[in-house]
């Protein structure tokens, strides 16, 4: 029934050049409980930063994947990811949103209270549990997986799964980048944006990596912002406009990279970059330091993960229905920057992105109506997402890196395991069957 | 600052209040100094300081010229069609009183329609304004957001 369902969602032609997205895959519940379970619950997703808990006692709880967790640093420095329901009866362990200086959790409910790793410290009268009661067993469960990629924190839900390594595959060369651009760690910074889009979660993939919607939903940024800025926006648009490449990496993992065009901020910003690049050189060499500092990049990382070069952010969102999602984003910027910088940093952040920068609240308000616009799907049952089949390389401008996600979502929608040609590429078979 | 009554801050509070749901905004960008800033904290970071924290909006005012300039152009989609907004604006207070500025305080509830959707922003401003001329003017318009997340509001389009 999977492979009935699964098979009628995507049209990929390689050979003739034609690429769509049946539109009930934005609408049908059915499809949306498949996602949970075939897609969610089976990848790394992001869950949050390790200098969100710098320091023992440090915690944040979040929903990760659908889940409350904990995550948390215990006494001697190990960090843990938990699941927040009370192993007793289930009610919330944590109910703060972040803290410091914790010694351990108490469920208010009975008032068992654990360590920080999650074992079980306390039952008030205990002495009313059989011999058969094993306190060991009653801790706070952690995730089935939980690993740390340079400072990220990833969970996943299927015990079985491959590693994190393994699992980011050929998008782990672009993530260094994106995490080593200010030649030294990154740390998530203050002030974080929560907030939600009344539409698909896969329309926030394809949104993210597209560089063809730019222009005409962020004109306000790209023509009007940047004039009020005096800044020369020739390199974005217009016949001079430098055009950049898309991606797909494989496994769902997709990149759109742009030659560097710097943004009015940043612009006041020369000379410390200069330095940074300096040090960047030194550190790495010239050849790595010119594809750390030379280019923007938007990563995505299968199946709900973006970072953007341009604005330094972090950001992943989850759906709670197929037509909702809950989106969280943040700085990640480099510990040691100069104040000064760092505003700069902030200013150039928000002057695009967040619900209330130049940038987002358009693409929110243009993805609402996508997904107003699906009431249609009877009717008009494909999205088109062919641009730039049978190029060499496809541009940022065309739609290869989306489909590149479309490709692995597929797969697993259908129950495939293994790797996935996520390329444009017609198989083999279809090679020599024209040949 | 002399002679400021709080009659005089609560009527600068509804008269801007009054701009702002008519979308005047050019009138309500002109009652800004020339250092004014709008400034909206981060939901989890409602007590905090633009420069070392990342807000939702942190104009000066050259900035804030733009943001209102993309809002009347039509060409900003989030909020073309325009919104439909009704704010409340109630319990005035003067905070603090300096030489050349005042700060005041008021609570206010915004509801938003758009696209069939209602959306209600509660909070507090925290305005300080200096007087020039017969007037007086925002050196700082602070917005702070009791929200938790801006869900399922979404976004922050219009100006608040």
């Amino acid at each position: 029934m999977e492979q009935r369902l699964a098979d009628e969602l995507i049209i990929d032609d390689r050979a003739g050049g034609i690429f769509r997205v049946n539109r009930r895959a934005f609408t049908d519940p059915a499809i949306f409980e498949v996602e949970k379970r075939e897609v969610f619950d089976r990848s790394w997703l992001y869950a949050g930063h390790a200098s969100e808990i710098a320091k023992p006692g440090d915690f944040i709880t979040r929903r990760v994947g659908g889940r409350p967790l904990i995550l948390v640093r215990d006494r001697t420095g190990a960090p843990h990811a938990l699941l927040n329901s009370c192993p007793h009866r289930g009610n919330i362990v944590c109910r703060e949103r972040a803290g410091s200086g914790a010694q351990n959790f108490v469920c208010f409910y009975h008032a068992w209270n654990f360590d920080l790793d999650g074992s079980l410290a306390g039952v008030p009268d205990e002495a009313s549990y059989t011999p058969a009661f094993d306190r060991r067993a009653m801790g706070m469960k952690p995730v089935p997986r939980f690993e740390n990629y340079k400072g990220m924190l990833f969970v996943n839900y299927d015990r079985e799964a491959e590693d994190l390594i393994t699992f980011l595959g050929n998008a782990r060369e672009y993530l260094d980048y994106m995490l080593d651009f200010g030649g030294d760690d990154v740390e998530i910074v203050p002030g974080s944006q929560a907030y939600s889009m009344k539409a698909n979660w896969k329309l926030l993939i394809e949104n993210s990596i597209d560089g063809y919607h730019a222009v005409p939903t962020h004109y306000r940024y790209f023509v009007q912002y940047l004039n009020d800025m005096g800044a020369d926006n020739s390199a974005w648009l217009g016949q001079r406009r430098q055009l950049g490449i898309g991606l797909a990496l494989g496994g769902g993992h997709s990149v759109i990279e742009n030659p560097q065009r710097r943004t009015p901020v940043m612009s006041t910003a020369d000379d410390e970059l200069a330095q940074i690049r300096a040090r960047l050189v030194e550190r790495y060499g010239p050849e790595r330091a010119h594809r750390i500092a030379d280019f923007s990049r938007n990563l995505f990382i299968f199946p709900n993960l973006i970072l953007i070069s341009n604005w330094h952010t972090i950001r992943t969102w989850y759906p709670l229905a197929p037509d909702y999602i809950e989106i969280d984003a943040w700085a990640a910027l480099p510990r040691d920057e100069s104040p000064a910088l760092r505003q700069k940093r902030y200013e150039n952040f928000i002057s695009f992105l967040g619900p209330a920068g130049f940038g987002t609240p358009d693409d929110v308000s243009g993805l609402e109506g996508c997904q107003r616009g699906f009431a249609t799907c009877r009717e008009l049952e494909w999205s088109d997402i062919s641009r730039g089949m049978g190029k060499e390389q496809p541009s940022s401008q065309d739609e290869l890196q989306m489909r590149g996600f479309w490709r692995r979502w597929n797969a697993l929608m259908r129950g495939e395991r293994g790797p996935t040609d996520c390329s444009d590429r017609p198989p083999a078979a279809h090679r020599a069957a024209a040949e | 600052m002399t002679g400021v009554t709080l009659a005089d801050i609560e009527r600068f509070f509804v008269e801007e209040a009054a701009l702002l749901d008519e979308w005047r905004l050019e009138e309500w960008l002109s009652l800004f100094a020339d250092d004014g800033r709008y400034l909206v904290p981060s939901l989890d970071q409602p007590q905090s300081d633009h420069r070392t924290t990342l807000f939702l909006i942190a104009d000066d005012r050259k900035t804030l010229a733009s943001r209102v300039r993309q809002l009347l152009s039509g060409q900003t989609w989030a909020e073309n069609p325009r919104s439909r907004t009704r704010r409340l604006v109630t319990n005035f207070r003067i905070l603090d009183e300096r030489a050349d500025s005042v700060t005041t305080t008021a609570n206010f509830a915004v509801w938003r329609f758009q696209h069939d959707a209602t959306d209600v922003y509660v909070g507090r401003y925290v305005n300080v304004l200096v007087r020039v001329g017969a007037g007086l003017m925002f050196r700082e318009r602070r917005v702070i957001l009791d929200l938790e997340t801006l869900r399922p509001h979404g976004k922050l389009s219009f100006i608040l």
